[in-house]
């Protein structure tokens, strides 16, 4: 039985529309307008255990709304949703013991005390008792690599070194679904990395299945093998991250340098010119034409060196999203 | 191992939680040893935390003399005779209701507006223990914080009015309120700060629909300052208006929350009846008021719309 279910998940917020300038709040004042903004439309997936997925989409596209309604925060308009057997919004203690969500910003460790002063409390809170909860933390703080931090209030912590700790608090009562909204938005190389490895080590250790949404794409290349893209509340694609690329990207990236400087060769002929720099040019070239162009090029110009490559995945997404735009 | 070896090292005794069984099975949330569990770590935890902020209750225990300085006016009012109460009696029941007043203070609305409008209380929804507990651990700590400032001040009050200790002319006589009604007044302190408790959690349920709810607080706010005892010794009411009125009060829940507590240790005015009358009243209160933050809270959640998060 899958993990996580949504189907035909739907949110409408009712929200004031106020127009600026002192008419515009007086008229708001007296004659108070709504519109209703459609934040998911008729979203279905589902996850299986184990599974990390990458939840992906821009800014506004409905992806914390769809992990607020999957973790029972907020009801649905339309539609149902399902993780572990249960529907999120009764919040049942059965469930709530085996799920977490972890929020980029949003801390759940009090601001003013250490780290371990939040635990006492967590442990407490799921019955876990004193020798587990003990070697948990250790466990955790292991593999993410923390000690003295743990020690001193939350509010001396780097940003990195509170969102490790927030994972510890996130993950002391082992949950079998992980939802992560932007867990590594804001860190440094090093701590985005040691987030990725911690995150991939959990999964393995434990099974659990992971939502995962990122801005960052080393997020989403490092950890999930299928992603979901979301945009404009609407599911646009559910499938192998690879074949993002080749649904989405049907051009494939040709580099190649040239022995002499190539001073007023027409590369056009050969495919969409993406950069020269110097004796090295960057074509795009259609998938179809791919051998054929290849061929002419090494027989056409004198070749020194030469790769395909899909082009990054950040690439296609970004397009995948300016074309929804469109 | 790097990391950590375990926190106990740190000389915090690291996740110091009193396991109530060795293995973790099935949940059992209200079982005794889960609840005192529990307990411990939310008041522990947030004792720490209120340890952490002193200055501020400090001067948050300073801000609550109203009792005393209302006591320096109808000081000069009991020693006149026009009331039913004399000067002693008076500063005797101001002290006492100083005393109430420091542990019954409640600031829930204005946390849970702050949870609420920064997203903070998302992490909280999901775990599988309800947020009110949180607060209500929270301003338990801040009550056992509170004790060094709130004994400085209640001392301090003595030296002000030693007659309080001994009486006068009018009232000779040591003020010895006796063990069992100290015992009574504590209970009926800590009955009276659930009562407000429970007040002012139903109000602050609000902010789920309104976001900014705290200013409602205002609305309890001016009948609890006014007919609680904490202006004016509620017995001189029917020196000063009809019957009726008086009797009208008592049938609210303020009396309870300050003048009931009170008058159990300074004026020991209240009959056997009365004093039963008074937990009845307490009683029920905080059941009603318990029920109706709960049933805000389930229609509440609805509209909760996880903002900031």
């Amino acid at each position: 039985m899958p993990s996580v279910i949504a189907d035909n998940l739907s949110k409408v917020f009712r929200v004031a529309d106020k127009q600026p300038g002192l008419l515009g709040t007086l008229r708001h004042f007296s004659h108070r307008k709504y519109r209703d903004v459609e934040a998911v439309k008729g979203v279905s997936f589902s996850i299986e255990p184990g599974e990390i997925v990458g939840f992906l989409g821009p800014n506004g596209a409905g992806k914390t709304t769809t992990l607020k309604m999957l973790t029972g925060l907020i009801h649905p308009t339309a539609g149902a949703a399902q993780v572990l057997g249960f529907k999120p919004f009764d919040r049942k203690a059965e469930l709530l013991r085996q799920i977490t969500l972890v929020m980029g910003q949003k801390q759940q460790l009090i601001w003013d005390l250490p780290t371990l002063d939040s635990l006492r409390i967590n442990a407490a809170v799921y019955d876990l008792p004193r020798t587990e909860a003990d070697n948990r933390v250790a466990e955790l703080a292991d593999m993410l690599g923390l000690s003295d931090e743990m020690t001193r209030p939350v509010r001396k912590l780097s940003l990195g070194e509170r969102m490790k700790c927030e994972l510890v608090a996130a993950l002391l009562h082992r949950p079998k679904v992980l939802f992560l909204d932007e867990p590594t938005l804001g860190l440094d190389v090093n701590a985005q990395n040691a987030v990725r490895q911690f995150l991939r080590q959990y999964n393995q250790q434990h099974g659990a299945a992971i939502l995962l949404t990122s801005h960052y794409m080393a997020d989403i290349t490092a950890l999930c093998e299928r992603v979901i893209v979301i945009h404009h509340g609407s599911l646009k694609y559910d499938g192998e991250l690879r074949g993002i690329v080749e649904r989405f990207a049907p051009l494939r990236e040709v580099t190649f340098e040239l022995k002499q400087d190539p001073a007023g060769q027409d590369f056009q002929r050969f495919g969409q010119i993406e950069s020269t720099d110097g004796r090295i040019v960057k074509l795009l070239v259609e998938r179809s034409r791919l051998t054929g162009t290849v061929n002419r090029l090494l027989h056409e110009l004198d070749v020194l060196d030469l790769t395909v490559s899909d082009p990054p995945i950040e690439q296609v997404i970004g397009r995948l999203f300016e074309g929804a735009e469109e | 191992m790097k990391g950590i070896k375990a926190p106990r090292h740190q000389g915090t005794k690291g996740l110091d939680i009193v396991a109530h069984n060795e293995t973790l099975g099935p949940s059992v949330p209200w079982s005794l040893g889960a609840f005192l569990s529990k307990s411990r770590a939310f008041l522990v935890t947030y004792y720490a935390m209120m340890v952490e902020y002193r200055a501020e209750i400090v001067l948050w225990a300073i801000a609550t003399c109203l009792p005393l300085i209302m006591m320096g006016v109808w000081a000069e009012a009991g020693a006149s005779g026009h009331f039913s109460v004399n000067r002693v009696q008076v500063v005797r029941y101001f002290i006492a209701v100083f005393f109430v007043r420091q542990f019954t203070v409640v600031w829930v609305i204005h946390d849970f507006e702050w949870h609420v409008v920064s997203g903070r209380l998302s992490p909280f929804l999901l775990q599988p223990i309800d947020p009110a507990w949180r607060f209500y651990f929270a301003h338990l700590g801040e009550q056992l914080a509170r004790i060094p400032a709130a004994a400085v001040l209640f001392v301090l009050c003595f030296f002000l009015y030693p007659e309080a200790l001994w009486g006068d002319a009018q009232q000779s006589g040591w003020w010895k309120p006796g063990v069992v009604n100290v015992l009574l007044m504590l209970a009926a302190l800590h009955l009276s700060f659930i009562l407000r408790f429970w007040m002012d959690y139903a109000m602050s349920v609000g902010a789920f629909w309104f976001e900014r709810i705290s200013a409602a607080h205002g609305l309890i706010y001016l009948p609890y300052l006014f007919l609680s005892g904490m202006v004016f010794p509620l017995q001189v009411l029917p020196d000063v208006l009809p019957g009726w009125v008086y009797r009208l009060v008592m049938w609210t829940p303020f009396p309870y929350m300050m003048w009931f507590p009170a008058e159990l240790v300074s004026g020991q005015s209240l009959s056997a009846g009365q004093i039963a009358w008074g937990f009845a009243m307490l009683g029920g209160w905080c059941v009603a008021m318990y029920g109706l933050s709960r049933w805000a809270w389930r229609v509440g959640l609805k509209h909760y719309s996880a903002m900031g998060a």
